[in-house]
């Protein structure tokens, strides 16, 4: 500012418009302020944020923040979307509460409501071991196949999910030990390698004639009688299938070997007490749509 | 042969007069009567009938639909156009309607230029209709300028109070009937007016309202100059050749005030009344020559017309014609338009064949559809046998308003079986039939198996193929059948 302010207003020759007396590099600003339709909005605004401080959530505290006299909260909006949502699904819940599963598997309704509900129940509950697609991986069984540890049916799927497999929360879970053969010292490495291609021999893939032959003596005596004779396994006995193509650990020989001398066991949480009867029938219609259900 | 009056008017938006820093100055435009204003009567009250009529017009589609002949229904997820029903789907209607109304006005701008702007676009026909309202309460424009120049009193409150009321009405009117299309109007009407509709009926009706209101009772001419991108991006369709309202300087000038009795030696046509000043409502001077502000809306042409027909001159002092038609003239040539052009066939192509694609697209439209998913997680499943299963969520939507039942079939790959799940997987059947509701989409879970010995790659093409039963109507999917690496 290179003049006082109280000198004669200096008019821009241009524009016709007042300056304001800054000058920057011989451009001065022109007094244009802002339009009053603006600046009554902004006051209005001013006016307004005091009210909404008062009554909404504003000001945050140590360990709190101010409530508000309307005591809106955000979280409390969605806990009341969440009930009008279960509300909205009551009739539908109610009806699958009431049906039995092959009810719910053969009424076109029931099932759409009850695989929706299934889809997102298992992406939140079960996806983190048997993936997304449910197509598992190593240790945990890949549930779009037809080989079921446990049963395939949808009686039998409803009690798996219901009590899980191995875990010390639920008595009625599943349970099958195997002995780690080589760990408690009951076979030796080369039965256990026999043992092994005698294995591969029932799964139908490429091995050792004379090893499987001697293998075979052994997986009698110490396999057959959870396994089967044809290493068909026994669902009771919780003893998979060892004459097909699907493993739950793989079925190469290094890691057949490693599963006979060190055993393997996988635990699966007992989702009876965690989830609700709904719930638990919907995952168990979802799991059987997946294509291996019985 | 009478005196003609000269009116005392600037043109307020004239380019010389349009200081940025300047304020918006009030234009008052003078009512015209002619050949141009009579169209517009009759355009307004055209395209004002379309909107406020349409929604009312009823169309009989059978029990269970609805019965209004243009309805927007947002909740069932359905548009309907009398004889046309449109799902989610099939938005690409939409699109292609959005290009044939764009060509469209590419076209007629290139003929006419900007009859949109100054014919039918709905800035232009509100604010015409408003400004009716403000003519019948105020009075024509000397009164206008006499009453906003006035002291505030008692009379000219209650005048902007009835004109603002009426204004309002209007107002609520044009929001009012937007929201009809996009419910059942006659339920919607007695909802409103029992106080028992939607908020959001109540909300879209207060904008709408208070947008119209303020367009066009209070920004008029601003709009189109300063908000609307349209008048800037037409200049690219129009060429010499484009009509539009012109002054033909060269019969016109030199302009020079006429008294009864003059001779019209040495001395254009115009009389300098500025009767074309007064009446245009964008507030320009067209005897300036071409200017972004004028929305041709041709009442110039009337207003000049009725002057020249006073002193006995020939009309069309101020008419359409092309820029290059005015060249010509200016070298004694003989005019003419030229409608035929590269461009105006171009648009006129480009739409045609648009428009020929739209309706063989409707007309073949089918009422049968299916989308098909291809499982990603797993892409296959490996059996206890080694067969490998493949997994699909198989859509049908059935638009006709009956049940029908389809069978799926699958072709390409030796020894495939299908298996639906869920209600209707009938073993005892070879193939799977599947139910679908009348106007629905159903969603069906498919699952098909191929022995170890048919996978002969990772990817096998296949063809999935519905069939309804009755008429043997066939729709068919390619996919690949997905297998582990060979």
């Amino acid at each position: 500012m290179s003049e006082p302010m109280n000198e004669q207003r200096e008019i821009d020759e241009v524009s016709g418009v007042e300056t304001v007396g800054h000058e920057w590099d011989g451009i001065k600003e022109l007094n244009t302020p802002i339009p009053n339709w603006w600046r009554w909005i902004f006051y209005a605004s001013i006016v307004w944020s005091l009210g909404y401080w008062v009554a909404y959530p504003a000001i945050p505290l140590i360990d709190s923040y101010t409530t508000g006299m309307l005591g809106y909260s955000s979280r409390a909006e969605v806990a009341a979307e969440m009930v009008e949502a279960k509300e909205n699904q009551a009739a539908q819940v109610e009806s699958l509460r009431n049906a039995s599963l092959e009810e719910i598997r053969t009424d076109s309704d029931l099932l759409e409501f009850a695989l929706a509900g299934g889809r997102s129940a298992f992406m939140v509950n079960c996806s983190q071991c048997h993936g997304s697609g449910a197509q598992g991986f190593a240790g945990y069984p890949n549930l779009n196949d037809d080989e079921w540890l446990w049963g395939g049916t949808l009686d039998q799927i409803q009690y798996t999910i219901t009590h899980g497999a191995r875990n010390d929360v639920d008595d009625d879970a599943h349970y099958s030990d195997m002995p780690a053969f080589l760990d408690d010292e009951i076979l030796d490495t080369k039965e256990i390698a026999d043992v092994t291609q005698y294995v591969l021999k029932l799964s139908g893939q490429d091995h050792q004639s004379d090893e499987a032959l001697s293998g075979a003596a052994t997986f009698a005596d110490e396999c057959a009688a959870c396994h089967s004779d044809d290493g068909s396994g026994d669902i009771d006995a919780g003893a998979p299938s060892l004459n097909n193509a699907i493993w739950l650990y793989g079925g190469s020989p290094e890691s057949i070997t490693k599963t006979i001398s060190h055993s393997r066991s996988g635990v699966m949480p007992a989702w009876g007490p965690i989830l609700d009867d709904v719930t638990v029938k919907q995952l168990a219609v979802y799991v059987h749509s997946l294509g291996g259900g019985q | 042969m009478s005196h003609i009056e000269q009116y005392d008017v600037k043109p307020v938006n004239k380019k010389e007069e349009r200081n940025l820093y300047k304020k918006r100055v009030k234009i008052h435009p003078k009512r015209v009567n002619g050949t141009f204003r009579s169209l517009k009567w009759g355009l307004m009250i055209f395209t004002l009938g379309i909107y406020y009529v349409t929604p009312w017009l009823r169309w009989d589609r059978g029990p269970g639909a609805p019965d209004q002949a243009v309805l927007i229904d947002f909740p069932a997820r359905r548009f309907y156009f009398f004889f046309i029903e449109i799902w989610p789907q099939e938005i690409y209607y939409l699109a292609g309607l959005l290009i044939i109304a764009g060509i469209g006005l590419f076209l007629v701008t290139s003929l006419v230029g900007r009859a949109w702007c100054g014919y039918a676009c709905p800035q232009t026909v509100w604010t015409d209709l408003f400004l009716v309202v403000e003519r019948f309460v105020e009075g024509d424009r000397a009164a206008r300028i006499r009453l906003d120049k006035a002291p505030i009193s008692i009379s000219k409150a209650t005048k902007k109070i009835i004109k603002f009321g009426l204004w309002t009405v209007i107002s609520i009117g044009t929001g009012g009937a937007w929201v009809f299309y996009y419910a059942d109007a006659p339920t919607l009407a007695m909802q409103l007016i029992n106080f028992d509709a939607p908020t959001i009926a109540y909300a879209t009706i207060g904008v709408l309202s208070f947008t119209t209101l303020t367009l066009g009772g209070l920004m008029r001419e601003q709009v189109c100059t300063y908000m609307c991108p349209w008048p800037r991006i037409q200049a690219v369709m129009m060429d010499e050749e484009s009509m539009t309202v012109t002054y033909r300087s060269t019969r016109g000038e030199p302009r020079s005030a006429f008294r009864k009795g003059d001779s019209w030696d040495q001395r254009g046509d115009c009389v300098d009344c500025k009767a074309c000043v007064v009446a245009c409502p964008m507030g320009i001077d067209i005897r300036d020559g071409q200017q972004m502000e004028c929305i041709t809306c041709a009442l110039c042409i009337d207003a000049c017309d009725n002057i020249m027909e006073k002193v006995g001159r020939p009309r069309g002092l101020i008419a359409y014609d092309s820029l290059a038609n005015a060249d010509r003239r200016a070298k004694d040539q003989h005019g003419s338009i030229k409608f035929i052009r590269g461009r105006t066939l171009v648009y006129a192509g480009v739409l045609v064949i648009v428009a020929a694609g739209m309706l063989a697209a409707l007309l073949l439209r089918s009422d049968l559809d299916i989308n098909v998913l291809h499982d990603r997680n797993p892409l296959f499943t490996a059996l206890s046998n080694g067969d490998i299963r493949n997994g699909f969520t198989f859509k049908i939507l059935n638009k006709s308003r009956e049940q029908r039942t389809f069978s799926i079939t699958a072709e390409g790959i030796d020894d495939l079986s299908l298996k639906l799940v869920g209600s209707e997987d009938l073993n005892d059947f070879t193939v799977p039939y599947v139910t679908v509701k009348p106007d629905r989409l159903q969603s069906f879970r498919l699952l098909a198996t191929v022995p170890a010995s048919a996978i002969t790659s990772n990817a096998q093409s296949l063809r999935l193929i519905l069939t309804e039963i009755n008429t043997k109507k066939k729709v068919t999917y390619s996919t690949m059948f997905r297998g582990p690496e060979k």
